[in-house]
């Protein structure tokens, strides 16, 4: 399947050199293979004014690959870039391995998400890992120093016997990678939908720190500069992977087709991170860039684009784990703990030295010219010779064509209030226990304790907070907090207002914990862009998640497209998955969910109308989805959002918990398990209970108040407009909904927290 | 009784940390010339009754389910006299 002789030894006559392919312009070429469209092979041709060498065609196929090139997603995510709200604490935007966002007292953090669905489905333990480490290379490449990961992960149905291969490989892969790394896993989540059987949703998140100095950035400039490989050897692993693995459609037979799978090692990633930010502070580099999926193809291609355009490599200098690889096969390579950097010829000595120190193996594979082609050669023959920006930048854009699928209408049509509701209060307490014990509402600390959550002694809130916040000052107390929300099946719903309830959502969790959100970062997961309807999905998220980050003046920072996410005819629900960063002056202000004071008074901010379409209860309750998700009002939110910074920050409120999916009830009862304490709630007049405790309508939160702090709060609230109402006091040791039932904390815990490890230990 | 071994070795492709470290520590303890070290796991299957196609088809069959992850490894059984 490779272009040349893959597998052979070097052997000059069977080398595909420059010179040779301008001597034989006619020898078939594997471009479908390898993933190329005709005109894609057409359009080389015609860059190059003659056919590509075998190792071009390896480049230009992973590069213009989906995964790499965005081409089907790049005339959607413009609008991320002439959206963006006017935010000075953006430093480094789109475009960079990732966003840099300044959070005060001189200090910049860095994060992203990014997805790992595909290697994930076929070896789930080494995809999840290697998800991991991909992420934390691309922080560390901006300067910074990791201090924590997340993961959302969704996965096919909690009973489906494939989810009990899958998800217990991924989280095992998680926190093998994370924990070996001495990274806390601060939070994420954990969803099942039939949608992702096939196609698990794996996706992670890294958040780095460095001082405003520190940004470095992926640019190879100043002819003469060496360009240095460090770190794991190259091996035959990934290879193909970008093209073959994540920008197709996995065929109904399941996983046959199946690459050589990266396998990490994640004490290697910890000697590059330590090894790298010693370079760092020795300032040896002028750019730096982690080598992820097309390895070496995107980082010189990527490196020299960005900088002057010139670079010249001796790709036999390469030290290889298999000594058989062809110069093709190393430009595809997708080993890992591997990065490359650009280092001016005087400090090349140093960075050496730093790297034997860290027992990092380090080569200089070539150096920086001041023409403006890539040059790459294999034993003094030349093997490559294009102009970069074709590789890295300028691959081929799609205007898909999209179209709202017919069945929008009638999924819209079928109304969520149309359902049977319970018709007594034992029938409502009854559905209130299946709900919170239900797969997607249930604890999910099965899941997060095998993490460190608490490694580096930073962690400040981790799972199952609402959002996972960690401390970056010590002396100032400054911290970072982050959420990752998506709702797929609102999404479903309305993609456009599904995006922004996502958005919506995870503002809201950053803003619960006591921190002001900054900036965001996404992952879009999505099924092929070559079905119109998907397209259409996508577009309308894109838009939504767009305009959303415009009226809530947080820039998109960055993140990370996934499509093909389906298995034969059926996408996934669209998924946009959204990452928001947080910044608090002091974490000692922070504000956890648990009840944990007896005599607080419980206060319902927002307004809870009927909404119960795509809710955790008709999903739960009657297998339904249909009808329109909650509305979503931006205004609303900033507003409860600055609400909430303020009562923490003052010191209003001793608890919060956002309300979302499984609505109060459930927001009750996490925050009630959480703390050890119950809770008495009365049902506000003119509400009806079902509705008052399921409903999920955005723009809302449950606090606990002190007693002393009621008349400060809700002056605060009354003043600035937003609704509060007293719904009862936390007290006891059950969960009471007056006139309707009671339901004791011990009753609860085993509903909420047996679940998961039944269906999965 | 018989005994049925499946030795089970990471694809030659795939990446072995714990052969890597194994190799890295060797000169470090004075043992010279070795090149590479791949590390693999070893099975010793007690069969009851005799070791026929069917019996060493089983074997395979378990080896392929459970034994070794063949998206990463490979496995060869051989029978022990």
């Amino acid at each position: 399947m490779l272009p040349s002789s893959g597998g052979q030894p070097p052997n000059p006559r069977t080398l595909d050199t420059v010179k040779h392919a301008n001597e034989t312009p006619g020898t078939e070429q594997p471009w479908a293979e390898l993933g190329l469209k005709q005109d894609e092979y057409e359009r080389i041709r015609e860059i190059l004014g003659r056919r590509p060498t075998g190792a071009e065609l390896a480049m230009y196929s992973v590069m213009w690959s989906e995964h790499c090139s965005y081409k089907s997603s790049k005339v959607h995510l413009r609008q991320f870039g002439e959206k963006a709200p006017d935010n000075d604490a953006l430093l480094v935007g789109i475009g960079e391995n990732a966003g840099v966002v300044d959070v005060g007292q001189g200090y910049a953090v860095t994060f992203k998400v990014e997805s790992h669905n595909h290697p994930s489905y076929i070896e789930p333990y080494q995809g999840a890992a290697t998800g991991v480490g991909g992420i934390v290379r691309d922080i560390l490449a901006m300067g910074a120093r990791p201090v924590a990961v997340m993961d959302p992960l969704r996965f096919g149905a909690a009973d489906h016997p494939d989810t009990k291969r899958v998800l217990p490989g991924v989280v095992a892969g998680i926190g093998g990678y994370g924990n070996c790394l001495g990274l806390p896993n601060i939070g994420g989540e954990v969803v099942f939908d039939p949608c992702y059987q096939g196609n698990p949703l794996v996706n992670a998140l890294c958040v780095g720190v460095m001082k405003h100095e520190d940004i470095h950035l992926a640019k190879a400039s100043g002819a003469g500069n060496k360009v240095i490989l460090y770190g794991a050897r190259t091996g035959g692993d990934g290879i193909g992977g970008v093209s073959v693995l994540a920008s197709e459609t996995f065929d109904s037979t399941g996983p046959s087709r199946r690459p050589a799978v990266q396998v990490g090692d994640p004490f290697q990633e910890k000697l590059l991170i330590e090894c790298t930010l010693e370079i760092f502070r020795e300032d040896l580099v002028t750019g730096i860039q982690d080598l992820g999926g097309a390895g070496l193809s995107c980082a010189t291609s990527e490196l020299a684009s960005a900088g002057s355009g010139g670079m010249r490599v001796e790709l036999d200098t390469v030290p290889l784990r298999d000594s058989s690889l062809s110069p093709e096969e190393i430009l595809m390579s997708e080993s890992q703990e591997r990065m490359c950097a650009i280092v001016e010829p005087g400090k090349v000595d140093r960075f050496l030295e730093i790297c034997e120190k860290w027992d990092v193996i380090a080569t200089v594979i070539g150096e920086v010219t001041d023409g403006d082609r890539l040059e790459i050669f294999w034993h003094g023959d030349q093997i490559v010779d294009v102009p970069p920006r074709t590789v890295a930048h300028e691959g081929p854009v799609y205007q898909r064509p999209y179209e709202r699928p017919s069945w929008q209408d009638e999924l819209q049509a079928d109304d969520a209030g149309r359902l049977p509701r319970p018709g007594t209060p034992e029938e409502l307490r009854e559905q209130v226990l299946k709900v919170v014990a239900s797969p997607n509402q249930a604890s999910k600390s099965w899941v997060t304790d095998q993490y460190d959550r608490f490694v580096q002694g930073n962690t400040v809130l981790a799972q199952p907070e609402d959002s996972g916040m960690v401390r970056v000052d010590e002396e100032t107390g400054l911290g970072v907090a982050v959420a990752t929300d998506g709702n797929g099946r609102y999404a479903k719903l309305d993609p456009y207002a599904g995006a922004q309830l996502a958005l919506a959502e995870s503002y809201r969790n950053v803003a619960a914990a006591g921190a002001t959100p900054l900036a965001i970062s996404n992952c879009l997961n999505f099924g092929s862009p070559e079905d119109p309807a998907v397209m259409w999905q996508f577009a309308e998220a894109t838009r939504g998640l767009a305009d959303g980050c415009l009226a809530l003046g947080t820039p998109v920072t960055g993140g990370n497209v996934s499509l093909y996410n389906q298995t034969g005819e059926t996408a996934i629900h669209p998924t946009p998955v959204v990452a928001v960063l947080g910044v608090i002056d002091d974490v000692a202000r922070r504000t956890p969910i648990g009840f944990a004071s007896e005599g607080h008074l419980l206060y319902l901010l927002g307004d809870t109308r009927e909404e119960l379409g795509g809710s955790a209860w008709s999903q739960v309750i009657h297998d339904h989805l249909g009808g329109l998700p909650p509305r979503v009002d931006l205004e609303r939110e900033k507003l409860l959002a600055e609400i909430l910074v303020s009562a923490s920050r003052d010191g209003m409120v001793d608890a919060a918990h956002d309300l979302s999916d499984g609505g109060l009830v459930q927001a009750l009862v996490e925050s009630s398990l959480r703390g050890g304490k119950g809770a008495r709630v009365v049902v506000p007049d003119g509400l009806d209970p079902f509705v008052f405790l399921f409903s999920e309508s955005a723009g809302r939160a449950v606090v606990a108040v002190p007693r002393s702090e009621e008349v400060r709060f809700t002056d605060m609230c009354g003043a600035r407009g937003l609704p509060a109402a007293r719904i009862g006091v936390v007290d006891g040791a059950s969960l009471e909904i007056q006139g309707q039932f009671s339901l004791p904390l011990s009753e609860l815990r085993r509903a909420h927290e047996e679940t998961i490890p039944a269906l999965l230990a | 009784m018989a005994r049925v071994v499946v030795d089970v070795m990471l694809k030659p492709e795939i990446l072995d940390p714990q052969g890597q470290a194994v190799q890295r520590a060797l000169p470090r303890l004075g043992f010279d010339g070795i090149s590479d070290v791949r590390q693999g796991k070893r099975f010793e299957l007690e069969i009851d009754g005799p070791v026929d196609d069917a019996a060493l088809d089983r074997v395979r069959k378990l080896a392929e389910t459970f034994l070794a992850n063949t998206v990463i490894e490979d496995f060869t059984v051989k029978v022990e006299s």
